[in-house]
């Protein structure tokens, strides 16, 4: 990939980190579902003893 | 209590004989430091004045001592109280971590008798430096009250434990704030050297990347020591301690999951910012990968595992690969992608004789370590202070 000026460098990476931050979003949920998945009692807002 | 039921054991056992033989050689060395300069035992040069008594002692040392920082926020700013028996271990490794960070750092320094200059004779308020070495010893002051509590129970001093424990949640609060900048700092310390380390390492964000890998460091720290004292020093350990174990290893587990899983994401973020694909190609790239996928992505998911089907066993491997993740990161940074370019004959490689320093420093940290655990009440409480934190 070769940038002839700094607006196609910028558009470009910013572009790749936007789109790379999107799929780290999607994917944590997924992530975050996995891991809680087996935890009991997920939805209460208990106090622990 | 269950730690009554100490095991009576002669005290040259083969650990502490090999213990002592290297705390006997690490005195010879270090006189040989002190009298005949730092030139004497290393192989530093102008190309290379940082070695690994910085890249592995204070880099890694200060980040693995994270766990101080982490717990007692989770405790006590989170409210998460069910994780209040780790708080004691955490403080007490941190509390060591810091101070030999500092030992360590008086072997590196030319003139070490000058290290309170920086904050009383030439202050540089402008430099990363000066912030780190700011932030340290101040955050060496708060591990130090912090930790105190365990000493005046043992000393039976109930004022001076009253004024310590009553800080608790100030100096909980100045430490995270602390620690925030010094462990960012640390990285922001080669922000200075876009030229001599490698793109894949180098970013306009090491320091956020410093800060976030502190955190799983810490927590697996936690984890780490947590099953080692199991192991070797249940007999130490009380009710609580034993009962609780689980919930902070599983807990703690799931928190580095998280945190790693958002470094992992943010590391590559900082690859497309910078446009340094091509370079994934290259052997350094190869490395980049083993480290990224190696030692980020599989202890990530090996913490995602332990925390969803319980498995603590699982949880100590991931957090052996996790501190072995970032000694190898801040070997990377500070010494094996640093000075990159240069030819094989002016790259820095250690002399024995500053890895038998830092293997001295270590065994020295642990030895007193086992000390601390084994003397004062950090993995049961003292009979005279129950449920007094």
């Amino acid at each position: 990939m070769e940038f002839m000026t700094l607006h196609d460098f910028m558009f470009w990476t910013k572009g790749m980190a936007y789109v790379g931050m999107g799929l780290g979003l999607v994917t944590f949920v997924a992530f975050w579902l996995f891991v809680t998945e087996r935890d009991e009692d997920r939805f209460a807002d208990k106090e622990e003893e | 209590m269950s730690h009554h039921t100490t095991p009576s054991k002669g005290f040259w056992t083969p650990a502490n004989i090999l213990t002592a033989v290297i705390l006997a050689i690490g005195l010879v060395l270090t006189v040989k430091r002190f009298t005949m300069g730092i030139g004497s035992v290393t192989n530093l040069t102008d190309d290379n004045p940082w070695g690994i008594w910085i890249g592995f002692d204070l880099l890694c040392g200060v980040a693995l001592a994270a766990g101080g920082y982490t717990t007692t926020a989770a405790v006590y700013l989170f409210g998460m109280k069910k994780y209040q028996s780790a708080i004691r271990p955490a403080i007490t490794t941190a509390f060591l971590g810091y101070t030999f960070v500092v030992i360590a750092l008086l072997y590196d320094l030319g003139r070490y008798y000058r290290l309170p200059y920086p904050l009383t004779i030439y202050p540089g308020p402008t430099s990363f430096l000066f912030e780190v070495g700011l932030c340290v010893a101040l955050y060496l002051t708060v591990l130090a009250i912090e930790f105190s509590p365990a000493l005046w129970e043992v000393l039976r001093w109930k004022r001076l434990r009253y004024y310590a424990h009553s800080l608790t949640l100030v100096l909980t609060i100045f430490g995270v704030v602390l620690s925030t900048l010094h462990q960012s700092s640390l990285g922001g310390l080669y922000l200075i050297a876009p030229s001599k380390l490698h793109p894949l390492w180098y970013s306009p964000y090491l320091t956020m990347f410093f800060f976030v890998s502190s955190i799983p460091a810490g927590l697996s720290m936690v984890i780490f020591e947590g099953g080692l004292s199991h192991k070797f020093l249940h007999h130490k350990m009380d009710d609580r301690h034993l009962a609780e174990s689980s919930g902070v290893t599983l807990g703690f587990s799931k928190a580095a999951a998280v945190v790693l899983f958002a470094y992992f994401n943010l590391k590559w973020i900082g690859v497309a910012l910078d446009h340094n694909w091509q370079h994934l190609a290259t052997g350094w790239g190869a490395w980049f990968l083993v480290e990224m996928f190696g030692f980020v992505l599989v202890p990530c998911l090996m913490y995602a595992v332990a925390a969803r089907e319980k498995n603590e066993k699982l949880a100590f491997w991931a957090s052996i690969l996790t501190i072995l993740g970032i000694v190898i990161n801040r070997l990377n940074i500070s010494l094996i992608a640093f000075n990159w370019q240069l030819p094989a004959e002016a790259r820095y490689l250690p002399s024995w004789e500053e890895i038998f320093i830092t293997v001295f420093i270590i065994t020295l940290e642990v030895t007193v370590l086992r000390i601390c655990l084994s003397k004062l009440p950090i993995l049961h409480e003292h009979p005279e202070f129950k449920g007094a934190h």
